[in-house]
């Protein structure tokens, strides 16, 4: 199919694209990448009346390190995360881990991080590891800036805490200390498809015990989910060879809530939830040892 | 709306809804049909085109938000006398097509990988990941990686 008729805007400035934003008596649509949006508007899912093109904006698409943490602008590719560099760190090699799961590279030439942020896919690989981070996301709006830390902004599947008018200018992640180990995986049923499962760990381990320990799951609920569970069960203690399995399980029975899906009931899920969180976690021990 | 394009460098003026996407415009208003239009779901990677350089998926792209900039289709890829790319002649000597509408997709995904880095021939595991974004229902995607390798390396190709 071919989209709805829309009226179309492509603001040079942040005032600019709010002042189109305040239209809030119709439905007016951010299109960044565009890469779920207009796919949703082919499919006539999404009929919006006016779409805020913002890629001509200066300054979105700025990536900078401050203050210990990364500031991604609304205009960042997913496809700049592909190397393990453009973030300094283990976050940048964590992002270069998801980033080649994300769809494919011209899809990821002009989709966006901040993008996903706003979409709120419950599979999205970037909301997991922003739950894991609990990154902040930074809006403008008709009554300023504001910021949201991610455990308040996913409120279900499509679903965030941003309010009419408003436009996510950037997200902020923090840098992972030297000596933190990544992991990132997820299983799908083919190359294209979205996944069933995606584990984002990073790992602290001083001594052969773990001092710090982040999840973050994609498509284990109807939001992304920080496995604060999981992560408690392993904040303290000695990396042996059942510890990972077990954190697994947990996350498994007590952070995920697995919905059923064709090809992929609630119990294949959580079993799938416990071996992948157990192997990712593995991979970010790995990582933490060199 | 008024738009300018620039597509294989030549300047088209044109007034398009704003609804419509780049590939319907390059195929219906710039009679540039050599761009296909598989699924419409950016699946596919029929559609592919080069909006300033970096491959996309011109059915997941509004014409619109291409104002002013410079977009190459599989009719840009001949050289100035009219011959055909090196990879064209490669996809051609290694059998990578049978029907052939997968093939634009193809071709422009590797032009504009190889553009971006022309060494990237030589590593197989970077051509195997590149092809990864579309598909072909008909040859198989070996011949079509050995065209990529071949097309990629001056010289070889005969």
């Amino acid at each position: 199919m071919k989209p709805a008729r829309f009226e179309y805007t492509a603001p040079r400035t942040v005032p600019e694209a709010l002042a189109a934003l305040a239209d809030t008596g119709r439905d007016v649509r951010v299109l960044a990448g565009g890469q779920s949006l207009l796919l949703e508007m082919r499919l006539q899912r999404l009929r919006p009346d006016l779409l805020v093109d913002i890629n001509r904006i200066a300054g979105l698409d700025r990536l900078g390190v401050d203050d210990g943490m990364v500031e991604v602008g609304a205009l960042v590719r997913h496809e700049v995360f592909d190397s393990p560099w453009a973030v300094p760190g283990p976050l940048g090699t964590l992002l270069s881990l998801a980033a080649p799961n994300i769809a494919h590279p011209p899809i990821r030439a002009l989709g966006t991080m901040v993008g996903s942020l706003a979409w709120a896919h419950p599979a999205s690989e970037w909301c997991a590891i922003a739950a894991a981070l609990d990154a902040v996301i930074r809006l403008r709006g008709p009554e300023g800036a504001r910021e949201v830390p991610a455990r308040d902004w996913f409120r279900g599947p499509f679903e965030t805490a941003r309010r009419p008018g408003e436009l996510l200018t950037s997200v902020r992640l923090p840098l992972l200390g030297e000596g933190t180990g990544v992991g990132f995986i997820e299983h799908r049923r083919t190359h294209f498809s979205f996944a069933q499962v995606g584990v984002a760990a990073a790992l602290t381990v001083r001594d052969g015990v773990v001092v710090e320990a982040r999840i973050g799951l994609a498509n284990c609920a109807d939001r992304p989910v920080r496995a604060r569970a999981a992560e408690q069960a392993l904040v303290g203690a000695e990396i042996g060879s059942t510890l990972f399995a077990r954190a697994g399980r947990v996350a498994a029975d007590q952070d995920a809530a697995p919905l059923a899906e064709p090809y992929a009931d609630v119990e294949y899920r959580r079993h799938a939830i416990a071996v992948l969180v157990g192997r990712t976690l593995r991979q970010a021990a790995e990582g933490a040892r060199q | 709306m008024k738009i300018t394009l620039t597509v294989n460098d030549e300047v088209h003026p044109l007034e398009v809804e704003p609804r419509r996407v780049l590939a319907d415009v390059l195929r219906e208003d710039c009679r540039l049909t050599g761009t296909h239009l598989g699924c419409e779901h950016g699946v596919c990677g029929a559609c592919t085109v080069l909006v300033d350089g970096r491959a996309v998926r011109s059915c997941l792209m509004l014409a619109v938000q291409c104002d002013g900039r410079s977009v190459r289709t599989v009719e840009g890829l001949r050289g100035p006398g009219g011959e055909p790319h090196p990879l064209q002649r490669a996809f051609s000597a290694e059998h990578a097509l049978q029907c052939g509408f997968c093939t634009p997709g193809f071709l422009m995904v590797a032009a504009g990988a190889l553009a971006a880095d022309p060494t990237i021939g030589e590593d197989p595991d970077r051509v195997r990941a590149l092809v990864e974004s579309n598909i072909c229902r008909c040859t198989g995607y070996e011949p079509i990686r050995r065209a990529i390798v071949r097309g990629s390396c001056p010289g070889s190709v005969a």
